[in-house]
């Protein structure tokens, strides 16, 4: 049998890591998170600290950084960021709504 | 006592068949083992956890709590990178029936020794294969002995048939019959079985730097992976399967020339064959039922009959071509099966049509079923049942459409 | 040192793009297992949740090798691996069983069961999102009275569920655990613990899952530390025969007292046709087991338990 797949070498299913598995989930969503610099912990302490939403984050789309980058392509929109987060500084922004950011 | 071809000195022990299997996954360096008890495979699993503790055999003996997780250990072993075995019969295999689908899913070079046991309701602990028989779809080798040498020679080969085709194998022989039954074996040494086996290559890795998943999910279509290569969709990963059973075919009878050379016994045919080359009336038999159907066919063969006898060793792959030309020119095949596809026929009675449709085979092929539940299957009956099909056939009546029973009420 | 957000390793195992809902405690919960193990183990799955999450043929979101293995065998599946890598000389691994609640209360307690008699020297983690979650929420051994899944349609589930921390307790092995993927922290911290005790470890954690309870996917973090809040989660751990209450309900113990069950049952969706009677049964049982722990834990503490 001509099988245009023998090239990728597997005889029993193996599979490879690779970021965004299901596509670009970030299509997913309804709202998307925005963070208020002036509110955001390490933000205004220019040093690491609280990132409880990295922390709580199902997605693993928040970096540990300065500033906190969320990773839109992939971010699923669930609000948990913004829910955990204790100074309020995340707000879940519809999709298609522009902000003042 | 020399061999004639190699040389080497030949000594017999007498053993039982289990034993002779236990020896043989001692000698192949097994290295897990997980082995549930079942009646009659239980001195296989009783003899291995004794090698095991007492030093003879470094292993890891895994006392599972059922069959079922037996196979689902060796599987995960074998994943890991060691030789891994199990045993059982009836019950036992049907318990792990969905974990052979998996194993030979995933090409695991796994050998599983089946000793021969009734399928219950009702309780019955005596021999038949419908055991290994109701697995034939599986995807695993299943090779066929006929007496303990066989069984020890077998086992130790299916590791390297295995090994070589990523395909797991199935080595059956009869409850009780071979089983508990002592018979001359030689033994191997282990410096004749190491350099005839060698150390087992996995194909899977685990490796946290280069980290890979096992057996997700797999869609019907070929799917790109991340690099853009595109990769199997479901029903390619299974022909592949079919292809190493395909080929296994001939690695089958590669290994068996390879076994020669160096223990001096011949497996060089997936079928064995007693006086076939002239005869018209050929009776098939698998297991140790062929050995006493070659006393049936001298029987035979007294009163003037062209009688032969094939025995079925390799059943899965089955070797159409081989029973082509070994059935071709007969006039009558009469075919005992030890087991029956229920609402058709005896298994290997089926197959044999099937090698023969279209090959232009003339012969009559009456289908007999024996020996279920142990039910005692003596020569002579064997050889009644080829007069009675001869008598038909003298008659004019050719192929039943359902199989005769051979129950001597 | 105390594990914090901050001093946290940021590597991570799983990655983002997978087929998890929004909101998912699982997706939460394996991120900071991951972690606690360094990323040196091999995972074993069953049919579940976590299947699902690891992707679909060639491409997984996970960075650790994995065994998948049907359903009833992830004890026995983790065994083989144990018994491989030892048979061939490894140590490196980590051997990590992974399962949900029907893969090990139900289908897969005899392989667990047995792989804990046997002593073997893995850990094996229960997420419990109370339900067979996969295949779109049907009745599992852990589900609670009352609840309505896809099995137990009109009337809700009519049997109180297994307590299977209790059930691995009973087999002597070294650490028993129960978390919550809602206290990462803690989650973590178990799991670097169990790394370094030999023998059978066992971890239940408690996951919400927002489809199946029916609760909106931005309050998994509220939902799930309601329940220890109102006692139906309880945090501890037995190591060695000794019972400690962890985190918040070990906070709860000693200085605070549970809220009333009703308030954790009618956030959610599944518990619409639960009765009164039934509520009544959960808040006694909930009570009274509180009272059995805070005795084992040795606590007495100003007045525990809530009244009706």
């Amino acid at each position: 049998m001509n099988m245009r797949t023998r090239d990728c070498g597997h005889i029993c299913g193996e599979s490879s890591p690779s970021i965004g598995e299901a596509g670009a989930t970030g299509e997913w969503r309804t709202s998307y998170p925005v963070i208020d610099p002036d509110r955001c912990t390490p933000a205004r302490q220019n040093k690491p600290a609280c990132f409880q939403c990295w922390l709580f984050c199902p997605e693993a789309v928040i970096s540990k950084t300065i500033p906190i980058q969320i990773d839109l392509r992939y971010c699923k929109g669930c609000g948990i960021c913004a829910e955990v987060c204790p100074t309020k500084a995340i707000t879940m922004v519809e999709e298609g709504n522009s902000t003042s950011d | 006592m020399s061999h004639q071809k190699t040389g080497r000195k030949e000594e017999f022990q007498l053993i039982d068949g289990n034993r002779a299997a236990a020896l043989g996954a001692k000698l192949s360096r097994v290295q897990v083992i997980a082995a549930y008890p079942i009646t009659p495979q239980t001195p296989v699993t009783e003899a291995l956890s004794e090698f095991v503790e007492s030093g003879k055999l470094d292993a890891q003996y895994v006392a599972v709590e059922s069959e079922h997780s037996a196979l689902a250990v060796c599987t995960s072993a074998s994943i890991a990178g060691a030789r891994a075995f199990t045993a059982t019969s009836s019950h036992g295999l049907a318990y792990m029936h969905e974990m052979l689908h998996w194993a030979a899913g995933t090409r695991l070079p796994l050998v599983l020794v089946c000793v021969n046991r009734a399928m219950g309701a009702p309780w019955c602990v005596q021999n038949d294969q419908q055991d290994s028989i109701s697995q034939r779809d599986t995807g695993w080798i299943q090779i066929y002995a006929r007496n303990n040498q066989e069984i020890m020679d077998t086992v130790i080969q299916a590791f390297r048939i295995a090994e070589l085709v990523y395909v797991p194998v199935m080595v059956c022989y009869d409850g009780y019959i071979l089983s508990h039954t002592e018979m001359p074996v030689n033994i191997p040494s282990q410096k004749e079985v190491d350099s005839f086996l060698p150390p087992f290559k996995p194909h899977t890795i685990l490796d946290p730097n280069n980290p890979r998943n096992y057996n997700l999910v797999t869609l019907a279509d070929p799917r790109v992976n991340a690099e853009g290569v595109l990769c199997h969709g479901y029903m390619e990963l299974r022909y592949l399967l079919q292809e190493a059973l395909q080929e296994a075919r001939q690695t089958i009878i590669r290994v068996g020339e390879e076994f020669e050379q160096i223990f001096g016994r011949s497996y060089t045919a997936p079928l064995w064959e007693e006086q076939v080359s002239d005869a018209e009336i050929v009776i098939v038999a698998m297991g140790s039922l062929a050995m006493e159907a070659i006393v049936a066919a001298g029987l035979l063969r007294a009163e003037g009959h062209k009688v032969g006898v094939l025995g079925i060793r390799m059943f899965r792959p089955f070797p159409k071509s081989g029973i082509v030309r070994a059935l071709g020119k007969a006039r009558l095949v009469v075919v005992f099966d030890k087991n029956v596809s229920y609402g058709s026929e005896g298994a290997t009675c089926s197959e044999i049509k099937s090698a023969l449709y279209g090959n232009f085979c003339d012969a009559v092929i009456r289908n007999f079923i024996v020996g279920l539940g142990g039910r005692d299957v003596k020569a002579k009956e064997l050889a009644d049942a080829v007069r009675k099909s001869l008598s038909s056939l003298s008659q004019g009546k050719l192929n039943n459409e359902d199989p005769e029973w051979i129950c001597h009420i | 040192m105390k594990t914090t957000a901050v001093n946290l390793d940021e590597r991570e195992l799983v990655l983002p793009g997978n087929r998890m809902c929004p909101g998912c405690a699982l997706s939460l919960a394996y991120r900071h297992i991951l972690k606690a193990l360094e990323g040196k183990v091999v995972v074993t799955v069953p049919a579940s949740c976590l299947t699902v999450l690891h992707g679909m043929y060639p491409v997984t979101s996970v960075t650790v090798p994995c065994v998948n293995t049907p359903f009833a065998t992830t004890g026995a599946s983790a065994s083989g691996l144990v018994a491989g890598l030892k048979a061939v000389g490894r140590k490196d691994l980590t051997v990590l069983a992974m399962a949900g609640d029907g893969g090990t209360h139900d289908i897969g307690i005899q392989a667990l069961s047995g792989a804990a008699e046997r002593q073997t020297d893995f850990i094996y983690i229960c997420y419990n999102n109370e339900g067979y979650m996969n295949t779109g929420n049907q009745r599992s051994g852990s589900t609670p009275l009352g609840a309505i899944s896809g099995t137990t349609p009109v009337l809700g589930k009519q049997q109180n569920h297994k307590d299977m921390t209790a059930i691995m307790e009973a087999h002597g092995i070294p650490y028993v655990a129960t978390a919550n993927a809602c206290y990462p922290l803690d989650l973590y911290d178990k799991v670097r613990k169990a790394r370094s005790i030999q023998g059978t470890r066992f971890i239940h954690v408690f996951s919400p899952c927002p489809p199946g309870w029916r609760f909106p996917f931005n309050d998994t973090i509220r939902i799930g530390q309601l329940a220890v809040q109102t006692g139906w989660n309880v945090i501890y751990e037995i190591e060695d025969g000794v019972f400690r209450l962890n985190s918040a309900s070990e906070q709860i113990a000693r200085s605070g007292k549970l809220r009333p069950l009703i308030e954790y049952i009618r956030e959610q969706g599944r518990f619409k046709n639960i009765t009164e009677e039934q509520v009544s049964q959960l808040q006694t049982s909930v009570s009274e087991r509180w009272k059995h722990y805070l005795e084992r834990a040795g606590i007495t503490a100003p007045a525990q338990e809530n009244r009706d």
